[in-house]
């Protein structure tokens, strides 16, 4: 799948909508396939203030944990309720229905550390 | 992967786009096309399995079965013409060396190891021959060993095999041809499915895999990992090496004295296991249920109250079990009453967990 242009990506495979100064996090296509069948999430806590690149959660495929990190920092505004009854939500539709959750955004400048969509589509197929 | 071994179905592994990973000193595939999907069709249809990196040995001799009851914990002297049955090498404190199924077959036995272990047994063997008389063959990365489970395994496989299946009953195995091939045919598996377990030369199986596939996945045969393997092992309550059973863990505390025979005069562990049971004071496997959505997983610690009781030797989510979060612990003895809350240590938090009964899963009828 080619990655959304209109998005900003991380190394560790997350990516980010920014609409003002409100982000909108979740893992990639190229994640949710890695992973395998995706059956827990653990999100951070609404108000929990996050440090870009900080690990944040857990995303868990059948077999295993992995740490989820946010590609932004901010206070987490809301978090994707609907992945606690359908976790496979993020195998089906990773960069649209399967977000994970929002920041407001503390420093705008951290955007710069991140990927554009053809930048992140090179690691993808290292 | 440099240095790993392959099977014989290395190529139809890759050719299915199986995800290779190394496992016991080989390459093999842990899914295809994902583990939800294979788990479904082993519970609903029939799931085929490349298990040719197992230890496949024969044993030929007049004393064979009197030489193995004395290194092993179950009846191997009592076995019938053409049965299977499973069994343990255990180490002089009672830990477990290895678990393994024994196959009577005309004329000679065969023993099948855990691909982890084979080298360790190979060597076992040999190094416990004494004056037997027993000859040891390795087929280990020679012979094919392939499984179909799942409640189609019958329909599926006795269109293509010259023996009646129906006939063979569950832990017996029978010689015949599959596909035109000799096989050693065998009803026994490691997902408490009905199923049958295939043996066959090296040469024969890419051509056996790649029929049953063509002839059955339109009815829902799939290739199936080692990935969706471990799910259905737990689902059906069966220790994995390595998780219930160690050179530390032993038969009893893993809860397999069904496989115990004591009244055998004497065998390696013997004494160790005796005084274990007769002060039953050792810490034991357990079932868990957790009661919420994160799923525990090995090395989480478990808690009775405020008393650190234990640890988690497995984990998933359990399809076949509604999608609960299973596992298996081991736990002090007071901490290893059924229906007792315990409580598994999953990150910054402590999760409740009840201590249930194995299996998790039962297949009906």
């Amino acid at each position: 799948m080619a990655q959304p242009q209109d998005l900003l990506y991380s190394k560790e495979h997350e990516w980010v909508k920014l609409d003002g100064d409100i982000a909108t996090v979740g893992v990639t296509d190229y994640a949710q396939h890695s992973l395998g069948d995706i059956v827990y999430v653990e999100l951070p806590r609404v108000g929990k203030t996050l440090a870009q690149f900080g690990n944040v959660g857990v995303i868990e495929s059948v077999k295993a944990v992995s740490d989820l990190f946010t590609p932004i920092g901010g206070a987490v505004t809301e978090i994707n309720g609907a992945l606690d009854a359908d976790p496979a939500m993020v195998n089906r539709d990773a960069f649209g229905e399967g977000w994970l959750f929002k920041v407001k955004v503390g420093n705008p400048g951290e955007a710069a550390n991140l990927l554009k969509a053809d930048d992140y589509d090179v690691l993808t197929k290292e | 992967m440099s240095g790993m071994k392959r099977t014989a179905l290395h190529d139809e592994h890759v050719a299915l786009g199986g995800r290779l990973v190394p496992f016991g000193g080989f390459e093999m595939p842990v899914q295809y096309a994902g583990i939800l999907k294979e788990h479904e069709a082993v519970r609903k249809r029939a799931g085929l399995f490349d298990l040719s990196h197992m230890g496949q040995f024969i044993l030929q001799g007049d004393n064979v079965a009197e030489w193995a009851d004395g290194l092993t914990i179950n009846a191997v002297g009592t076995m019938k013409p053409l049965q299977a049955r499973y069994n343990m090498f255990c180490n002089p404190s009672g830990g477990v060396h290895d678990d393994v199924i024994f196959y009577k077959l005309d004329g000679r036995w065969m023993l099948v190891v855990n691909a982890s272990n084979a080298d360790k047994m190979w060597a076992h063997l040999n190094a416990n021959l004494g004056d037997s008389g027993v000859k040891l063959t390795s087929l280990h990365g020679h012979n094919a060993l392939i499984a179909m489970q799942g409640p189609k395994s019958l329909a599926m496989m006795q269109p293509h095999v010259d023996v009646d299946l129906d006939a063979l009953k569950y832990y017996f195995c029978t010689e015949g041809n599959v596909y035109g091939k000799h096989a050693v045919i065998a009803r026994t598996g490691y997902t408490g499915e009905d199923g049958f377990e295939l043996f066959v030369n090296g040469p024969d199986a890419p051509g056996i895999w790649n029929a049953l596939l063509a002839d059955h996945r339109g009815d829902g045969l799939e290739p199936c990992g080692l990935g969706a393997r471990d799910v259905l092992r737990l689902e059906a309550g069966m220790p994995l090496y390595g998780h219930e059973l160690t050179e530390e863990i032993t038969p009893v505390q893993a809860r397999q004295t069904w496989a115990l025979k004591m009244s055998k005069p004497s065998f390696v562990g013997k004494e160790a296991l005796a005084g274990q049971l007769e002060r039953d004071d050792y810490s034991r496997i357990v079932g868990l249920m957790m009661a919420g959505r994160a799923p525990a997983r090995e090395g989480y610690k478990v808690f009775l109250g405020d008393r650190e009781v234990g640890e988690v030797r497995s984990g998933s989510t359990a399809p076949a079990c509604d999608n609960k979060n299973i596992a298996t612990a081991l736990v002090s003895k007071e901490a290893a009453t059924l229906g007792t809350t315990l409580g598994v240590q999953i990150r910054d938090n402590r999760h409740d967990a009840v201590v249930t009964a194995l299996p998790f899963y039962k297949r009906s009828k």
